[in-house]
């Protein structure tokens, strides 16, 4: 059983709750959306790496090449 | 210029893990908080793993702007949640933790509450995750309370081991 942790910054007790159904829910929402945000993350990154290389072929010249431009 | 750098509470996740931490009843006595986190979670699919944050239990009216680093590759992005960059997951190297750090101005204002955060994924490797993130959650309500949670939560949980600490910074 999943359980969430909680300190009371008054008093200084630390108490263990477990997940409510709720709870789970929400974080199975969440597992969803970040991974949808880790995708598109890692495709806008394949994007630029593409069209480097395209443009890297279309001027005719290697990566090392282009990094002595910078 | 700080005048007092207080520490609050602080947290040690147990051996059994925790889905969230959270620090409740803060007292509203300071004029900043400050949050400083050592974390792992057991992520499988990656190295590293978004750690969110929220207020009073509420995860609406968040958003965030974000710059990160993978270690071979940059970018920026938007979400609708509020961050502390990222942490280390279970399949970077043993035995490491992600550490991270917040600050949140004026939190018992009636302004909306903006912090920034940053966190990084270390685990001794060649590649880490790392992100600095500018939050806003659009409430006029005082932080009361401070909600830790994986970005990618599904069954995912922090690691014994895992650290929380708040503190509260008084100004002159």
């Amino acid at each position: 059983m999943e359980t969430r942790i909680e300190i009371n910054c008054t008093t200084g007790k630390i108490t263990e709750h477990e997940l409510t159904q709720a709870e789970l829910d929400q974080r199975e929402t969440d597992r969803v959306a970040y991974e949808m945000e880790q995708a598109n993350k890692e495709a806008e990154q394949a994007a630029k790496a593409a069209a480097r290389a395209e443009l890297l072929a279309r001027l005719g010249i290697t990566e090392e090449e282009a990094e002595l431009l910078k | 210029m700080a005048t007092t750098f207080t520490l609050i509470s602080t947290i040690t996740v147990g051996s059994g893990g925790a889905a969230t931490i959270s620090f409740t009843s803060i007292p509203s006595t300071y004029t900043d908080l400050c949050l400083k986190v050592s974390a792992r979670t057991n992520y499988a699919a990656s190295v590293n793993d978004g750690l969110q944050i929220y207020f009073n239990g509420l995860t609406t009216n968040l958003t965030t702007r974000e710059l990160y680093g993978t270690g071979s590759a940059a970018g920026s992005g938007t979400d609708t949640v509020n961050k502390i960059g990222y942490m280390t997951a279970i399949n970077a190297t043993t035995n490491t933790f992600g550490n991270g750090e917040i600050y949140i101005p004026n939190y018992t204002s009636s302004n909306y509450k903006s912090s920034s955060g940053d966190g990084v994924s270390e685990s001794n490797a060649t590649g880490a995750f790392m992100a600095m993130n500018a939050n806003l959650w659009s409430s006029t309500d005082a932080i009361t309370s401070i909600t830790l949670k994986s970005a990618n939560a599904g069954s995912q949980v922090f690691q014994q081991y895992s650290t929380a600490s708040l503190y509260g910074i008084l100004k002159a």
